[in-house]
């Protein structure tokens, strides 16, 4: 529920203008009494793409499902610490998590489209947010950002469940970005997908990078070290070390991400 | 121990016997089962085929067999049904959605759940105590229809939320997930996938309850349907009669042609029993290769 | 730009046009969705609401019952003539009525329904199943006024050309016939017992060179048990709920008799038999209705959560 804006608040344009779109600082995540995620402080940087990666089970997921307050959904999930976007702790008293996620967007591990035709699962999305203008163009827009258009044009209203896997994911991506989010998280988005859509989302993450700021998380650290600026690596819960990408997979401090990343273990 | 060659082939033998025994008895079991049925259904349509004429279901119940019909006991069906169809299930279905996608699952949502699955196996017949209590003396709804259409709802809902319920689990949890990532709250997402995801067992479901609200007799008993009714209902205040009540009441007399009037009234009972379980299994299936 | 296209505006447009901010805050509670949830929720609880009513008016005139006949006379007696005179109220013979119809129901359904959901598990083939299962929900679903006239114009001039001295109303016709009618309950829902149990279970004894009696009966069954016996008490609170066939084919007299040829009277019988006929509402007679009800209602509740609990308690063995 966006207020109207207010015109006296200048220092609103300086949100707008900040090198960093989320900011977390000291973040614990629980389920229950086990602590999954300890103490991570990193920055969220506009318009680039960050990458968290790390062994199995070293909370990665669960860091990432806590920028949209998509752990809500989880019994027992409890976060502590503070993450903040547009000014605002996205786990404050008053903060409405359904705007939350209208913000910040969310593509999932395993393509989940919906039920319906290709059309209708990107306009949904906008229309119940109150869109109301011409969701032809919506649609056409969406896709073609996704680099999707060209294959689905002549069906759209064809059921998605029709499409391959890598077109779903697409799909998925193009359903995201018909949000306007200004933050995209990405789960393992093609680790459900074969070597060529792979490719083709990892060159569409390329291009979103100018309108968009992306967080990425993947097991696979190769895709890590070929698309992300930043990387963060986690390991049991803990941030090991947060660096520019080229750095963590050249050159990292810390002795333990060495031996993540030349394949010692995980 | 050990037996010799010949000892164990003999035993081998023995069970192998054994085995194919077992398994023709369980077979003839169960298609005797089956012929039972076609016994019930041969016996049943022999003896009140001859009575099933256009008249029999245009004419009003009648001290003389030759003029006795149906005519005001399947209109009083076909109200019923409507009716209860019309409270059931919205109640059922809202409280299947609550129970699924809104409750969570605390000590409530338990209580109410254990608080379904026990009102489902009460026995008909104390629902219809509580009609005849609750909306025919207290309520001072009398012994109408929509005293009746209550009682069977209350009856059925049970029926109609498990079913629900069963329908609403197996939409995957993805796609919820999904919807709520867009920014979609709890009921947008209800509305938009859930629901139509569900619609299909849902439906199967509700007509399997209703088809089981069709037959019940003793409930309508119990808040007074009456036995001999010459006239057709006209709104949900007036009195009535249902089929199941009429059958009942030829099948009590010791008159010969009343039993067989009683089997007309059957198949015609059983033949609308079957146009609405046939729907329910063809919607049944459409889904099952959809998801295939 | 207005509210709406302030929500979805993208970054960067915001970011062309300084001061404009979307905010992320609550301002209020969504009136739409809380108005839905209470809908909801309202219609869940009418679910509470009718058993408490149930269980309210059932005490609270059983209560005023015994403040005329001493629970005593009622839990011991052994005749039950409430509506004449001389007026005695013990209940003994409507239970036991209803006792020898179910245990005969019970004879008939049980190991019947069992051989059947065996067969239908581990033996028929898919065509086979195809055909069995619709017909086992068309018996189910066959109302019971349908079994109660069959038992009246079949079964019973059956019995009585093989058992010359058996009368017109009489147990055994009833319990043929309610046998019937819960036998697609005991297949079905045993059918789904067996089903549940996981094929590596049965493979591991086949390996082992067992028949498939021998799995079946040793391995299969006692896996599924618990889902079996769920099947079996749910099947028997069924029979002893049932109404409109005993009423039909059993009678209207309340005895003790050890013979099945002869008519009794069935704890459901009575509560028609009482509200057919003319009872003044306050009456002794018309409290005698709420007694019987209420010892069929606790009957059959306490059956079925021993149904549940068995069902719950031995639900976690394969997961």
């Amino acid at each position: 529920m966006s207020q109207f804006p207010d015109p006296a608040a200048a220092d609103q344009v300086q949100i707008m203008h900040k090198k960093s779109v989320l900011e977390l600082r000291n973040v614990d995540i629980f389920y229950g009494d086990n602590r999954a995620v300890k103490d991570v402080s990193f920055n969220i940087r506009r318009n680039r793409i960050t990458a968290i990666i790390g062994p199995s089970g070293c909370g990665k997921s669960t860091l990432l499902r806590s920028l949209n307050r998509m752990n809500d959904f989880v019994e027992g999930a409890r976060v502590e610490g503070e993450l903040i976007f547009a000014n605002e702790n996205l786990y404050g008293k008053d903060v409405d998590p359904v705007s939350v996620r209208r913000r910040i967007g969310m593509v999932f591990q395993k393509p989940n489209p919906f039920p319906k035709s290709i059309y209708n699962n990107i306009a949904w999305g906008p229309l119940i947010n109150g869109y109301n203008d011409s969701t032809d163009e919506l649609v056409e827009r969406s896709l073609k950002r996704a680099a999707l258009w060209e294959e689905v044009k002549d069906r759209l209203h064809d059921s998605a469940l029709n499409l391959s896997g890598g077109q779903q994911q697409r799909l998925c991506i193009a359903r995201a970005l018909a949000m306007e989010p200004e933050v995209l998280l990405m789960d393992e988005p093609c680790s459900a997908l074969d070597p060529i859509s792979t490719a083709h989302i990892e060159d569409l993450m390329f291009e979103l990078k100018e309108k968009y700021t992306i967080v990425i998380v993947t097991h696979n650290m190769q895709q890590a070290a070929r698309i992300s600026d930043y990387t963060a690596f986690m390991e049991m819960g803990d941030l090991i070390e947060f660096n520019v990408t080229k750095r963590i997979f050249t050159r990292p401090a810390v002795k333990r991400t060495e031996e993540y990343v030349t394949g010692r273990f995980g | 121990m050990s037996f010799s060659s010949e000892q164990e082939s003999i035993y081998l033998a023995r069970r192998h016997r054994k085995a194919k025994l077992f398994a023709l008895f369980c077979a003839a079991i169960t298609w005797s089962g089956v012929l039972l049925l076609g016994i019930l259904l041969y016996q049943v349509s022999i003896d009140g085929f001859r009575w099933l004429d256009w008249q029999f279901i245009d004419s009003f119940p009648s001290r003389f067999p030759e003029r006795a019909g149906i005519k005001s006991a399947l209109v009083g069906t076909v109200w019923l049904i409507c009716l209860v169809a019309l409270i059931s299930i919205p109640v059922g279905v809202s409280t299947a959605l609550y129970l699924e996608e809104f409750a969570g699952k605390g000590r409530l949502a338990k209580i109410i759940e254990v608080n379904i699955a026990n009102l489902a196996g009460v026995p008909s017949i104390v629902y219809g105590i509580l009609g005849l209590a609750i909306f025919v003396r207290y309520l001072s709804l009398e012994r109408s229809l929509i005293s009746g259409a209550l009682t069977m709802s209350l009856l059925i809902l049970p029926v109609i939320i498990i079913a629900s319920r069963e329908a609403i689990k197996t939409v995957p949890q993805s796609i919820r997930y999904a919807a709520y990532s867009l920014g979609a709250t709890k009921w947008q997402t209800t509305w938009a996938h859930v629901l139509p995801a569900s619609f299909p067992g849902i439906m199967t479901g509700v007509i399997l309850a209703l088809s089981r609200a069709i037959g019940e007799t003793a409930p309508l008993i119990m808040i007074g349907a009456l036995t001999f009714v010459a006239f057709l209902p006209e709104g949900p205040m007036d009195s009535f009669t249902a089929l199941p009540i009429q059958i009942y009441n030829w099948v009590s007399r010791p008159q010969e042609e009343f039993h067989e009037l009683a089997a007309a009234g059957i198949i015609i009972l059983l033949a609308v029993l079957l146009i609405m379980n046939a729907t329910a299994i063809f919607i049944r299936n459409k889904t099952e290769r959809r998801l295939k | 730009m207005t509210e709406k296209q302030l929500a979805t505006a993208s970054a960067a447009d915001l970011a062309a046009e300084p001061g404009k901010r979307v905010t992320i805050n609550k301002s209020g509670i969504r009136w739409g969705e809380a108005l839905i949830k209470s809908w909801l929720g309202l219609c869940a609880f009418i679910s509470i609401v009718t058993t408490a009513a149930i269980v309210f008016l059932l005490l609270s005139e059983t209560l005023k019952f015994f403040e005329s006949v001493s629970p005593a006379e009622f839990f011991l007696g052994t005749t039950w003539t409430p509506l004449f005179e001389p007026s005695s109220f013990g209940v003994l013979p409507l239970v036991w009525g209803t006792m020898i119809v179910t245990v005969g129901a019970a004879i008939i359904a049980i190991p019947t329904g069992l051989a059947s959901a065996i067969y239908l598990s581990e033996y028929a083939s898919d065509r086979v199943r195809r055909i069995i299962k619709p017909v086992l929900e068309l018996l189910a679903g066959i109302p019971t006024v349908v079994y109660g006239y069959f038992a009246l114009t079949f079964v019973t001039p059956s019995l009585r050309n093989i058992f010359t001295d058996i009368q017109v109303f009489n147990a055994l016709s009833a319990a043929i016939v309610v046998g019937i009618m819960i036998l697609p309950m005991v297949a079905t829902l045993s059918d789904n017992a067996l089903r549940a149990v996981p094929v590596s279970l049965r493979q591991g004894a086949y390996a082992l060179g067992a028949t498939s009696y021998e799995v079946t009966t040793r391995v299969v069954v006692p896996a599924g048990l618990s889902g079996v016996m769920a099947s079996f008490l749910l099947a028997i609170s069924r029979a002893i709920g049932e109404t409109m066939a005993v009423t039909l084919a059993a009678g209207q007299t309340p005895n003790m008799s050890l013979s099945m040829f002869e008519s009794i009277q069935t704890m459901t019988a009575y509560i028609v038999q009482v509200s057919l006929g003319d009872t003044p509402s306050g009456g002794i007679a018309y409290q005698t209705l709420f007694a019987v009800a209420t010892l069929l209602f606790a009957i059959t509740l306490v059956i079925n959560i021993v149904s549940q609990l068995i069902l719950n308690r031995f639900r976690e063995v394969y997961d």
